[in-house]
């Protein structure tokens, strides 16, 4: 019973890094109506980053994970200025080889300077742990930190989705592009701030997701963003909530499977559920389904 | 003499370039013009041709984005090796291109299994979702063989999952892969599977079916309305495909002495889909032809030593940017009146 609690804990936390990673692509694919597979590596330099900042010039922590906001940041307006805005009105396929290209870009150039060689984050976050059940039961800083965050993230973007005039702006721009650009939004900087929040957001995951798992190598981001990008689609692409639901339930699910069925098996246990999920909600847990009109 | 269509015309000509290319190959092998690299990327590029041009037939003549080709190829590989295997074990056929030949088919017969299956789920969904299945499914098969052992004992073939300990010599090991593969592939054979592979999806485009195909594509619900099964129509694309990519994961599998499933992970299957994006989607040619220059030019950007996967992005970006931006596009297309009338300038897909 402990272990189970031990799991899901774990895998709480680790659907929590999923979870925010998620935002990121499915505010993007709301918004832009593509899939931005580089979203993954912009983690991955959000982590060397803060690991910079850490390691090299001995930053305070909350100023390396400032640091590596404000660069994915700049970062993320800078690959939809220059790859993605001119692609606008092209079919989605030749954007989807670009976020590829730009995938590509963003590891190798990540080899060039840091190298293959994996760097060891330090544990910052680590300020003591809480034990329970005689010590069996281990929270350590890291895990409570990465769900507080995941919390935080959540509440703060649905306020801003809610409330705001950017916000509202934004809604209206995944609703209905041209009807929008007819109310006098600026489209192109919708979509400009969407990047943003989606890139800091991606920094913070690196973050969180390193100092749980502290190896970094410029491949680090690829696979948690495939696994992300699948939480995506499996709470309903396009929906907040749905990303968040789905990144938890992942996450849960991966570390319940490894334990319990197979660790070699761990990912394919998660990918079986998405198809299973699909082909009974084939718009994910709680997207809208689409109806076709002819 | 019967008049000929234009269509078959043209083939034949594009069958005769393709021929050409191979016979100028082969002979820059035997007289040893052609440089030890690039020899050894022969056989790859024919792989990497089947694949693209198998690809091509899901993603542009069927119209669906399949992210999970590379899976197809990793059991027609794995497959394709166990039965080449065993062949010589159990049953003593020695001559390397029957194996091979008995391989590939069997590799086919496999991925196309692996095809039926996974299509059945993957064909009910649309867009994203159908790509985001393909891609799990690929990952799904990718795991369950990093998994799986098989090893050789007197002719018997010995299967476990998840259990390193059985008896015989290993054919594949979990994560390790396969290893001690016997080398029989060859360039001639891969360009024989170039040639079926053409004649199978040419005739396919070129026929009743194919004509459905392109129509369901084009508009499923109007299709569907003129009665056409599409279901039926696009499995059938989604099969032929896999059955191919088996096909040649089987002659790749047998160029090297060791593979692992690890070679065939989410990335093969997009460097894939680059191939057939860039030779322009629903253009078979233009899949074989980026699918050999996309092959060969990593190998010439050898001398930029550690910036070439860089500068291989940057390309990549670029001619996507370019070919694509409706501003850029004019302007190229005004530089290219400019330079001759007749002259087809087509970026990316440049002939060398």
């Amino acid at each position: 019973m402990v272990s189970f609690l031990r799991f899901l804990i774990n895998g709480i936390s680790l659907g929590s890094v999923y979870a925010i990673i998620a935002l990121g692509y499915t505010m993007v694919y709301g918004i832009a109506k593509m899939l931005n597979f580089a979203h993954g590596d912009v983690i991955m330099v959000g982590a060397y980053v803060a690991f910079c900042a850490m390691s090299y010039l001995s930053l305070p922590p909350l100023v390396a994970v400032l640091c590596a906001m404000v660069v994915c940041t700049v970062l993320g307006v800078l690959i939809e200025g220059l790859a993605y805005r001119p692609l606008r009105e092209a079919t989605k396929l030749a954007v989807l080889i670009t976020a590829i290209g730009v995938s590509y870009l963003l590891q190798n150039t990540a080899l060039l300077i840091w190298t293959a060689n994996p760097k060891v984050f330090p544990s910052v976050f680590s300020v003591g742990s809480i034990k329970l059940f005689d010590g069996n039961l281990v929270i350590t800083s890291e895990i409570i930190l990465t769900i507080v965050a995941n919390i935080v993230i959540m509440i703060a973007l649905t306020l801003f989705t809610g409330r705001t005039k950017m916000g509202k702006a934004m809604r209206a721009v995944s609703e209905d592009r041209g009807a929008a650009e007819l109310m006098g939004i600026n489209v192109n900087r919708t979509i400009s701030v969407t990047f943003a929040i989606g890139s800091a957001l991606a920094a913070i995951a690196g973050v969180l997701l390193c100092s749980s798992y502290p190896t970094l190598m410029p491949t680090t981001g690829s696979m948690p963003g495939i696994k992300a990008f699948t939480a995506a689609v499996f709470g309903g692409i396009g929906s907040i909530p749905g990303a968040m639901l789905g990144g938890l339930l992942l996450g849960v699910i991966e570390i319940l499977g490894k334990a319990y069925i197979s660790t070699e098996l761990g990912d394919a246990i998660v990918f079986a559920v998405l198809i299973i999920v699909l082909l009974f909600k084939p718009a994910g847990l709680l997207g809208k389904p689409v109806h076709e009109k002819v | 003499m019967k008049k000929l269509k234009k269509s078959t015309v043209n083939n034949l000509i594009s069958f005769g370039i393709v021929i050409i290319a191979f016979i100028i190959c082969q002979s820059m092998i035997a007289s040893g013009a052609m440089k030890r690299s690039l020899k050894g990327q022969m056989v790859p590029i024919c792989v990497y041709i089947v694949m693209a041009v198998s690809l091509n037939l899901v993603v542009g003549i069927s119209g669906e984005l399949s992210l999970g080709h590379a899976g197809f190829m990793s059991v027609g590989a794995f497959s394709g090796i166990i039965a080449s295997a065993w062949l010589r074990a159990a049953l003593h056929v020695d001559n390397e291109v029957l194996r091979l030949v008995l391989a590939m088919i069997v590799g086919g017969v496999f991925a196309g299994i692996a095809g039926v299956l996974i299509g059945i789920p993957v064909l009910r969904l649309r867009g994203d979702y159908l790509a985001i299945v393909t891609l799990a499914f690929g990952e799904i098969i990718r795991n369950v063989l990093n998994c799986l052992y098989f090893s050789l004992e007197e002719g018997r073939l010995h299967v476990s999952f998840n259990n390193p300990n059985i008896p015989g010599t290993m054919l594949v090991s979990g994560p390790q892969g396969a290893t001690g593969v016997d080398k029989i592939a060859t360039f001639p054979m891969g360009f024989a599977l170039i040639i079926f592979s053409l004649i199978v999806v040419m005739n396919l485009i070129n026929s009743r079916s194919g004509r459905a195909i392109m129509a369901t594509r084009d508009n499923r619900i109007a299709a569907e309305a003129m009665g056409i099964n599409v279901t039926k129509y696009k499995m059938m694309a989604f099969v032929t495909a896999a059955v191919l990519a088996g096909m040649a994961g089987a002659l790749y599998g047998m160029n090297f002495s060791t593979v692992a499933a690890s070679k065939f992970k989410f990335d093969t299957s997009i460097l894939v889909l680059v191939f057939v994006v860039l030779g322009g989607i629903g253009n078979i040619w233009g899949s074989i032809i980026a699918a050999t220059l996309l092959t060969v030019l990593p190998e010439l950007l050898r001398a930029f030593a550690d910036y070439r996967m860089l500068v291989y992005a940057i390309v990549l970006i670029l001619v996507m940017l370019v070919t694509n931006n409706p501003m850029l596009r004019s302007l190229f297309g005004q530089l290219a009146r400019r330079k001759g009338r007749d002259d087809q300038v087509q970026v990316g897909g440049a002939e060398e």
